[in-house]
């Protein structure tokens, strides 16, 4: 441990802190200056990079003397409880260093990219400001969650998260909804509400976890007597660690986007594009998977046969499950997009898998080569969608044509763009070839092979789930870059395609070489040939202070990937590369599908199995239905009736105020008969005895109408007695006061009698 | 700093209030400069009795005055505040300042007797806070009725008669069932002092009235509140009550039953309160209820107003949640299953802290939300969702706000109200885990009403461009009413420990009094 304070490592409270001031400042006004706002949040980022590597260099440095790496900083004091006092500091591990290499690299290559892509279209949009402060916020939250000491700041960061990608899919939130799908509104709301379901498993299992610990700091939840004592605690029918590990697991599945909770990620496509590849690569699905790792010492504690089937731990099943589902989706996606979104559903799949059988350096290492290309591939495609729109544009222009509809992001209307737009294709092709896995020169290569190698080990219906899903990875991403690139133009939009400027590729060339080269600083040492000219430092870096053994290297798992992922590969080239598609032709799979009558399957496919629709109508209806039925339990919407030709709201009272607004008129009823009984009765009597009042004139007879009438509410049947005697009538109000006074007398005394009576 | 601070503090909006009474009606510019400097007064007043609180120690009684009032029957006038009251009268004063120098705007009629009855309102509901002896509460209790329900029934809409007369019967009948409770604790303990009544322990040995008195108290706060199934004169009077009455009622009003229960009904009627927690588990009942069911009535709401009062059954339910899991440990201590010391004791200050909090983040959260509900109505002159739409273009500056006071709303890590929450649950996931497990569905639904409800049917989508085209943003008047609350919602969101630890030092003091009643 390394336990002095470290001035260098303490840099770490900075990181997020520029960021969110430059969210802060900006509305503050500074958002009437585009460049200025702009300026600033870069600016912020770039600092945050800068201190990121001092901090990281430094945890290296301390790491590489002192073998091990956990460091914490002073703490602040924050929250109490009782006796107990909350702190917080900075938490300096291994995985912290690992996510402040990437994060504030790819957040500084997306808000680079942001200023060239939000400056290309011709009208700049009016909320320019107002997106860079978004993506502001967006960065110092996951700078915060990495860097912070408990899992209660890493909770709120998190869920800055969540409000930020809220507020970004639903940035253009007038925009209509494209054919069949969503609004942008719509989607941003259904991925804070899918997320929030994920989210209440993770702060359900924060919660058992604090108040069994009393803390939630990671030096002492991480520690071995928690583990112990977590794991000696019967609760549920297991244990607590098993339960908190699948609770927060289950936080990881929403966020990370895995069956059942993906549906909201290939509808967040509707996000800006670089704020697209913030989600998908950077930020909130890697949080889930993040969260994982981080919580990973309880994971590994857990009982795996808990939720197992076949064997299989409960994590990982999801994480396969979900790897081979949702590339069996991506083959059949026409939108650019969704396809790259289904493919990081998939590759998330991957990562979970691996963490759970265990494969820690594994599942975290492609979680950083992921972030890079799947990064590099948004970005392209975005630069992709762009130079379509601007074509589409100026084939307007000049042909006078004009479409209907066109959607930028279809590929069926793309095609022939490597000619157009030479250097997207390239940093393209670099990110697909490194999705797809394609052997020793990318880095996917090296980050799927260690979990294929570790699965192999682990468990074969995983293992042979995976490397399936790495031959179809190989097959949607060919299928991808041919419809895109290969062949001729399919639409004048294609044909008139313009390169994008280099604000926008020069990030995605950076980023390439990222995806290519990251791959080397975790190659298995055994490997012959190149293995070991690069020490495989991250394999050391990570398991310093992790107990898990693994990478046994293995050459046929990693040659049944290899293998698997070039044929799905050259499959996918067989089938859209060597005759690339002609416009109006429809997707070659597609007619096949049909040809067998299996075009129903490919349709299912096309539309996720129709998991959205079985949301919407089943859960999403049903608790729009309860709401209603409480409502109408509760008090009642105003109905409209008509009454004498008019159209008249009556208010309705449900049942709970009902009791209460009946109450209130059998009081009134009450009252109402006691008139009643004084008016007959009563005054009967008096107007017996009285009876020689008679002669009181008139006038009086008049004045007490008025005033006393008007004093003693309800007694408007005044009628019913005609004129007589009115005066009496004062010892009307006097006989409603006494009876008032005993009943609230005989109310006190027996309400006393209970209470002293020795019961 | 003077002894008397609690009575000056006390007696400084009345004075205000009587001042006004002399000066004539057609001259509203004095009326209203003497409103806001008498509350602007109490607000500085009210600040350094907190700070004072806490340098002076926040888990005792500070500043205490004591004077014989109606001595025959042993009834004192005596103020005191603590860590538990000192943040309430803060509040208190903040909330009457911002909504009298917001009504200096959207108030004309009446002006006078409006910042009457509004001074009159603040000095009741600090009396409330102030006061150590149950008579005194109750006679402030019933003060703050009067003004509440005039000014229901002069300044509201449509349909306020019907409304005003709701809330006061029904409030009403709570508090006739208090004032029995409060004669019977003194014919036991012989005093009205809550402190000393506290001590005494009332029918300690006489179960079914213990019971009785419990529940006089327990449903007269239950009421004011609201909880479920209480709680139905809350839409009325808040849907009718004009703007500013119905940020004191969601602000504060509704914190003196929240109040009560900390003070009175908690360290006063332990058993009882734990008997009906665990054995006949009414409470939690009530108060899950009170959070999932409010927050699934909400979604049903088309009206905003509607819809926040709603909000405020679902977020009071919080408060009741807290309440139980504390009054669960003390019961799983007294039978000997868990000790009320160490985790278990963090864990059930936690819960009582989490509860506190609430009253604090709600009173800003809703009573910023419905002056914003205010603001647009002076524009709009709607409050249904559907006749809105797409207004975060026409009205970017009032978008941002109302969605940081929103998203606080639906208890966002990292602003004040989910402090509360995550607080309440942490200690309710100890002792009533399957409570807990159901409320923090509550979340979700939350989560969805506000974003779908009032961001996306207010904000989103298309505009009307012929009926909102010409809408304007908000004014500088209304910033100003609103930023002091916003950025209270920020700070206390990323840093609570200021507040935290005043009501944390109060807790504790509770508790250690629960712990001394254990066998």
């Amino acid at each position: 441990m390394h336990n002095q304070s470290d001035l260098l490592l303490n840099l770490a409270w900075l990181i997020p802190l520029f960021p969110f001031l430059a969210f802060a400042i900006i509305p503050l006004g500074v958002y009437r200056n585009r460049k200025l706002s702009h300026g600033l949040v870069i600016g912020a980022i770039s600092i945050a990079f800068l201190l990121s590597q001092i901090v990281l260099w430094r945890a290296v440095g301390v790491w590489s003397i002192e073998h091990t790496l956990a460091y914490e900083s002073p703490i602040i004091h924050w929250l109490s409880s009782g006796y107990e006092r909350f702190g917080l500091g900075i938490y300096i591990d291994p995985p912290t260093v690992v996510m402040l290499f990437v994060v504030p690299l790819i957040c500084m290559m997306t808000f680079i990219y942001s200023v060239g892509y939000m400056n290309f279209s011709v009208q700049v949009d009016p909320r320019y400001s107002r997106f860079f402060s978004y993506l502001s916020l967006f960065a110092a939250g996951m700078l915060g969650m990495v860097i912070f000491n408990n899992l209660l700041a890493f909770f709120i960061c998190w869920e800055i998260l969540d409000i930020c990608s809220y507020l970004l899919i639903g940035f253009w939130y007038e925009k209509r909804p494209d054919l069949d799908r969503i609004t942008p509104q719509e989607a941003g709301l259904k991925a804070f509400i899918v997320t929030k379901i994920g989210d209440l498993f993770f702060i359900l299992g924060l919660m058992l976890l604090y108040a069994e610990i009393g803390s939630l700091t990671y030096s002492v939840i991480f520690s071995h007597e928690t583990l112990e004592q977590l794991t000696h605690t019967p609760f549920l029918g297991t244990d607590m660690a098993t339960v908190i590990a699948l609770l927060l697991f289950g936080g990881a599945v929403g966020k990370s986007a895995q069956f059942p909770l993906h549906v909201w990620l290939p509808d967040a496509t509707q996000v800006p594009t670089p704020a697209l590849a913030l989600i998908h690569a950077a930020t909130v699905v890697s949080a889930g998977v993040f969260l994982i790792v981080r919580t990973f010492p309880i994971l590994q504690v857990a009982d795996a046969g808990v939720l197992a089937f076949e064997g299989i731990p409960f994590v990982a099943l999801i994480g396969a499950f979900t790897a081979i589902f949702a590339s069996v989706v991506a083959v059949a996606q026409n939108d650019v997009k969704r396809g790259l979104a289904f493919s990081t559903i998939s590759q998330l799949g991957y990562m979970v898998a691996a963490l759970g059988i265990g494969a820690y350096v594994a599942g975290t290492f492609h979680l950083i080569t992921h972030a890079f290309f799947k990064a590099l591939l948004f970005l392209s495609s975005g630069s992709v969608i762009h130079g379509l729109e601007h074509g589409h544009h100026h084939a307007h222009e000049h042909h006078e044509e004009h479409e209907k509809w066109f959607d930028p992001h279809d590929m069926m209307n793309m095609g022939g763009l490597a000619k157009r737009m030479p250097r997207t294709y390239l940093a393209f092709v670099i990110g697909g070839l490194a999705l797809s896995g394609f052997p020793i020169l990318t880095s996917g290569f090296w980050s799927r092979d260690n979990i294929l190698v570790q699965a192999w080990a682990g468990n074969l219906i995983v293992f042979w789930t995976l490397a399936i899903t790495a031959g179809l990875t190989g097959f949607y991403t060919m299928r991808q870059l041919c419809l895109t690139f290969a062949g001729e133009p399919r639409t004048g939009a294609a044909q008139y395609a313009p390169e994008s400027k280099p604000a926008i590729t020069t990030p995605l060339l950076i980023l390439a070489a990222f995806a290519v080269g990251l791959g080397w600083i975790s190659i298995p040492e055994q490997l012959p040939v190149v293995g070991g000219i690069v020490p495989n430092w991250f394999h050391h870096f990570m398991l310093s202070t992790i107990a898990a053994s693994e990478h046994v290297f293995d050459s046929t798992p990693m040659l049944i990937g290899a293998g698997l992922s070039l044929t799905g590969l050259l499959m996918g080239w067989l089938v859209y590369g060597y005759k690339p598609l002609k416009a109006s032709e429809i997707d070659r799979i597609e007619a096949v599908m049909r040809k067998i009558r299996l075009g129903w399957l490919y349709r299912a496919a096309a539309n996720h199995f129709y998991l959205d629709s079985l949301y919407q109508n089943g859960v999403v209806w049903a608790v729009l239905k309860l709401a209603d039925l409480a409502d109408w339990f509760d008090y009642g919407q105003p109905q409209k009736r008509e009454s004498d030709g008019q159209i008249v709201l009556v208010k309705r009272h449900g049942v709970v105020d009902g009791i209460v607004h009946n109450a209130g008129r059998v009081g009134n009823l009450v009252s109402q008969a006691a008139n009643w009984i004084d008016a007959t009765l009563v005054d009967g009597l008096v107007n017996l005895v009285g009876a020689t009042g008679r002669h009181v004139s008139a006038d009086l007879d008049a004045f007490d109408l008025e005033i006393v009438g008007g004093i003693v509410n309800g007694v408007g049947e005044v009628k019913f007695l005609g004129g007589w005697i009115r005066h009496i009538q004062t010892g009307k109000v006097q006989f409603y006061l006494l009876i008032a006074s005993v009943t609230v007398l005989v109310l006190i005394i027996g309400f006393f009698a209970i209470i002293f009576l020795p019961i | 700093m003077s002894l008397s601070i609690l009575s000056v503090t006390l007696f400084a909006p009345l004075a205000g209030a009587l001042l006004i009474l002399v000066i004539p009606r057609e001259d509203k510019r004095t009326i209203r400069s003497l409103g806001i400097a008498f509350a602007i007064l109490t607000l500085i007043l009210t600040t350094i009795i907190w700070i004072g609180v806490i340098q002076r120690g926040a888990g005792e009684m500070q500043f205490v005055e004591r004077y014989p009032w109606i001595s025959q029957f042993n009834i004192w006038f005596s103020l005191g505040a603590d860590g538990l009251s000192a943040p309430m009268l803060f509040l208190t004063a903040l909330l009457t300042t911002l909504s009298l120098f917001y009504s200096s705007r959207a108030i004309e009629e009446r002006v006078k007797e409006y910042h009457v009855l509004f001074l009159i309102l603040e000095w009741s509901i600090l009396g409330v806070f102030l006061s150590l002896d149950l008579v005194m509460y109750y006679v402030f209790w019933e003060i703050g009725m009067v003004p509440t329900f005039l000014l229901i029934g002069v300044w509201g809409s449509k349909n306020r008669t019907y409304a005003a007369l709701k809330f006061f019967l029904y409030t009403m009948a709570g508090s006739v069932a208090m004032l029995l409770a409060i004669i019977a604790v003194y014919f036991q303990v012989g005093t009205f002092e809550i402190s000393d009544a506290v001590a005494g322990q009332p029918f300690a040995n006489l179960p079914v009235a213990a019971s009785i008195a419990f529940w006089a108290f327990f449903i007269a706060f239950a009421i004011k509140m609201p909880t479920f199934p209480f709680h139905t004169w809350l839409p009325d009077a808040h849907t009718e009550a004009p703007t500013a009455g119905s940020v004191i009622l969601a602000g504060i009003l509704l914190k003196l039953g929240a109040y009560g229960l900390i003070r009175i009904v908690l360290p006063m009627f332990p058993n009882q309160f734990a008997y009906y927690v665990m054995n006949v588990p009414i409470i939690p009942i009530m108060a899950v209820m009170s959070i999932a069911y409010g927050a699934m009535v909400c979604m049903a709401q088309w009206d905003l107003k509607r819809l926040i009062a709603y909000s405020s059954v679902a977020h009071m339910g919080y408060v009741t949640l807290g309440l139980c899991a504390a009054a669960a440990a003390f019961q799983l201590a007294k039978v000997g299953i868990l000790p009320l010391s160490g985790d278990e004791f963090d864990a059930a200050a936690a819960a009582i802290n989490g509860a506190a909090f609430q009253m604090f983040a709600h009173g800003i959260i809703t009573g910023g939300l419905f002056f914003l509900v205010g603001i647009l109505h002076e524009r709009t002159q709607t409050h249904q969702l559907k006749a809105l739409g797409g207004l975060a273009n026409q009205i970017p500056y009032y978008y941002g706000i109302t969605l940081v006071t929103g998203f606080a709303s639906l208890g966002l890590p990292g602003l004040a109200g989910f402090w509360s929450e995550f607080f309440v649950f942490r200690g309710a996931v100890r002792f009533i885990p399957l409570a807990a497990f159901i409320g923090v569905l509550g979340v979700i639904f939350t989560a969805a009403y506000v974003l779908w409800k009032m961001v996306q049917h207010v904000f989103l989508g298309d505009l009307d461009e012929e009926k909102w085209g010409k809408l304007t943003d908000m004014e500088w008047w209304e910033k100003v009413t609103m930023w002091p609350l916003v950025i209270l919602m920020v700070v206390l969101g990323l840093y609570p420990a200021p507040l935290l630890d005043t009501f944390n030092a109060a807790t504790t003091t509770i508790l250690q009094s629960l712990q001394t009643l254990l066998p």
